[in-house]
């Protein structure tokens, strides 16, 4: 009954969206006014609805209720409970279906929050959010219906891929989809304002929380994927260009900048038309990221491939709602009145070269990631771009981006003085100077590429912490706080991507029980290994003592895990963090002779790449609570006729 | 300045930073357009310089372990040619004789040598060209 009723529950929201859709816009007409006032209303119960059908679809799979086809498909009923939770966005249905519940559950949130915006853009807005959830409903009811029952029901379930279990990613896709949908409700409130003609600074100011709290939930699912990477698959790399990975990086790009431009929009009343046509693109990046992963259309070594059929569908979907809002932007545009003016040499100058550097990175991530898909498409060539792509032209435009980035917060708004401008980056540039002497004259030979890195990340260090300088840091905005911590974030990052290249050893041997060996300042001795058996998997696991000069040994456990359902290997690292670094250790095979393979890494400084990704993100949440803050404090005093 | 000076120098950089970048990403995509190759390739093309990936099968009894423990040697096959590769490392759980592989290195001499067979991936992947000409392998799925 539980998946008939999640079934009903779908087929209702889609209902409503579209009977949402339907009073929004013909509420538009300013004599249907009154339809207005039961948009909000249906909004909620759409997002109720949507709610109730994932959390039934949850109930199936904490049952372990085999009746269902996407149960016996993608979990085990001896898996941990955490795995069969997570097992419900861990497929294709399920995961469509946690899109759209965000995408509903979002919507219901911009109904009842959202007091900003006036009455009939906020309509609009709504009745564009109910489109885009109808065709994912349809698509969900169509194409993918997740309830699907399969008669007779086996006994057993089929399992999920083992490098699924893993905490970080069971929480990865609901981060990442959080940020997706965030950026459908940026999108949305641009087609809003588009149709009521109000593209200002009002307008940016209710959408910007909306893009700040997609943008945070964008990096942290980033940062924890990199993460993920990283000790999961056990190859020690935290980026690899490959396109699952790029699928969640090219709507980070758009958003972060249009998190920038809203910012010229909300605060300056500039870039209208261009924090528009952002949104539209940020949002388009998401689709193109969701279709991307989950068409099947892919060779990534995440491999998630599915039914082509679907990825006709999201493709489908994909030019309708793009099209459609390029379309509404071409008519609409020029109806757009110009914004405040503003000199090359200001705030917004920086933040429009800001824009101008992401958007080159963007576009040159797009062109490597859809240009195999489209050369295999027109010509039936297959190839594969891969990282010397990526490095060598994201690479050098990004450098120029942190040095951007670096000086925009040493602007004034409008109007600069360019010499004002020079002595205000005097001592962040005296700063680098130092650091690449130093560097030049005590560092190893690194390659110019790391030097390069760290002497910026140093130089941008002190530049992001600049904007405090000689202020009263009491009564400094907590969003200000919030810039120069996600740009300090930034350098942090920088830095550990630059040591991680730079300085990393690596030792691999064949070892017997007994023997030691070196890598960085440890000493590694092979004590033993003995067969263990987890939850739904079992393991040889080693232990290895690892020792730094005279300071105490202590023990690793590396291990080779087997999976049975499905029959799958995973290799799990231990992983060591001290101040300084990692030590990072993977067990391979035996040779049969007593021989074991050992793979040891020092990796010095290398959580600075996470630890940056995560003061990005928090510096994000610090700006969102600064700017909610105030504006509470501002309607509260409205409130009481202050 | 003018607004309409202004609108025109943004929209000049805007078009001059767009440009650049594409011709960036055509000039690097040129040399990594022939990024993959299939064993086929090189007997045709001639060896590659630079890192490329190379993709192809691994024969049955093409796998042979060298005495230090962690070098290991096979060859990787399509219909057309074979390439020797040399791998030093662990190599991943999905790795073994009458399979597919991509390996990522640059040659040195005839041999291959591969830095990095890729990452583990589930038993439904096959290398693009692999996937044509041996059997896939089915899944509990289908």
């Amino acid at each position: 009954m539980i998946a008939e009723a999640g079934l009903a529950a779908l087929w209702i929201a889609a209902a409503l969206a579209l009977l949402q859709f339907v009073l929004g816009a013909m509420g538009l007409n300013d004599s249907r006014a009154e339809l207005r006032a039961g948009v909000r209303s249906v909004a909620v119960v759409q997002g109720l609805f949507v709610a109730l059908a994932f959390g039934l679809l949850i109930t199936c799979f904490l049952r372990s209720d085999m009746s269902v086809k996407l149960v016996v498909e993608n979990s085990h009923s001896m898996k941990p409970w955490l795995y069969k939770f997570a097992g419900t966005w861990g497929n294709h249905e399920g995961s469509m279906l946690l899109w759209v519940a965000v995408l509903g559950i979002a919507g219901a949130a911009v109904a009842i929050f959202e007091r900003r915006l006036d009455d009939a853009t906020l309509v609009a807005t709504l009745a564009a959010q109910a489109l885009i959830a109808f065709g994912f409903y349809a698509f969900l009811l169509f194409a993918s219906n997740p309830f699907a029952r399969l008669n007779p029901a086996p006994i057993e379930g089929l399992g999920l891929n083992p490098l699924l279990q893993d905490p970080g990613l069971a929480f990865h896709p609901p981060t990442l989809y959080l940020g997706y949908v965030g950026m459908s409700i940026a999108f949305s409130f641009a087609v809003g304002a588009l149709i009521t003609r109000k593209v200002d600074a009002a307008f940016a100011r209710a959408m910007r929380p909306w893009v700040l709290g997609a943008w945070i939930f964008l990096t942290l699912g980033i940062t924890a994927g990199s993460y993920w990477a990283y000790y999961e698959l056990g190859w020690g790399g935290w980026w690899f260009w490959d396109p699952v990975e790029n699928a969640s990086l090219m709507p980070w790009l758009a958003a972060t900048a249009l998190l920038h431009s809203v910012t010229v929009l909300a605060t300056r009343d500039g870039l209208r038309a261009w924090t528009v046509m952002l949104a539209v693109v940020a949002f388009s990046m998401s689709m193109v990221g969701t279709f991307l992963v989950r068409s099947g259309i892919l060779t990534s070594v995440h491999s998630f491939a599915v039914d082509p059929t679907r990825g006709s569908f999201i493709l489908a979907l994909l030019s309708l709602y793009i099209g459609g809002a390029l379309a509404l932007f071409a008519l609409r545009i020029g109806t757009v009145k110009e914004g405040n003016q503003f000199d090359l040499v200001s705030r917004e100058g920086a933040l429009v070269a800001n824009n101008l550097l992401l958007s080159a990175i963007l576009g040159v991530v797009v062109i490597g990631t859809l240009y195999p898909l489209a050369a295999e498409a027109i010509s039936g060539t297959k190839l594969s771009v891969g990282p010397p792509y990526f490095n060598a032209t994201a690479g050098p435009i990004a450098l120029v981006l942190v040095i951007v980035m670096a000086l925009g917060p040493l602007t004034r708004w409008r109007r600069d003085n360019l010499k004002a401008v020079v002595s205000r980056v005097a001592l962040p540039v005296l700063i680098c100077a130092v650091a690449l002497l130093a560097m030049a004259a005590f560092a190893p030979p690194i390659g110019i590429l790391p030097f390069l890195g760290i002497v910026l990340a140093i130089g941008v260090g002190a530049a992001s912490l600049a904007p405090l300088w000689k202020r009263n840091l009491r009564r400094t905005p907590l969003f200000t706080y919030g810039m120069v911590v996600s740009h300090l974030g930034i350098a942090v990052a920088l830095a550990g991507m630059s040591t991680e290249r730079a300085f990393i050893k690596e030792t691999l041997v064949a070892a017997r029980i007994g023997d030691t060996a070196n890598v960085g300042p440890y000493k590694i001795k092979f004590l033993g290994i003995e067969p263990i058996a987890g939850p739904n998997w079992t393991a040889l696991e080693a232990t290895l003592q690892a020792q730094r000069g005279d300071n105490l040994p202590f023990l690793m456990k590396p291990q080779a895990r087997m999976f049975s359902s499905p029959p799958t290997e995973t290799s799990e690292a231990a992983i060591a963090t001290r101040l300084d670094g990692q030590l990072y250790l993977v067990f391979g095979k035996g040779d049969g002779t007593g021989r074991w393979q050992l793979r040891l890494w020092w990796k010095p400084m290398v959580t600075l790449i996470w630890l940056g990704g995560a003061m990005i993100a928090f510096g994000g949440m610090l700006s969102l609570i600064g700017r909610m803050r105030r504006e509470w404090g501002q309607n509260d005093r409205k409130a009481y006729g202050v | 300045m003018k607004a309409k000076h202004q609108r025109l120098i943004l929209a000049v950089v805007a078009v001059v930073a767009l440009t650049g970048s594409s011709l960036l990403a055509m000039s690097a995509l040129k040399d990594q357009a022939s990024y993959f190759y299939a064993p086929g390739d090189i007997a045709r093309q001639g060896i590659p310089a630079g890192a490329i990936r190379l993709g192809g099968m691994i024969p049955m009894g093409g796998i042979v372990h060298q005495p230090d423990g962690v070098t290991i040697d096979f060859t990787v096959k399509d219909e057309t040619g074979t390439v020797p590769v040399r791998f030093r490392g662990i190599t991943p759980a999905l790795f073994k004789e009458g399979s597919g592989v991509v390996a990522e290195g640059s040659f040195v001499g005839k041999t291959f040598v591969a830095t990095n067979l890729l990452a583990k991936h589930d038993e439904n992947y096959m290398p693009p060209k692999a996937a044509g000409t041996e059997h896939v392998t089915k899944t509990l799925k289908e």
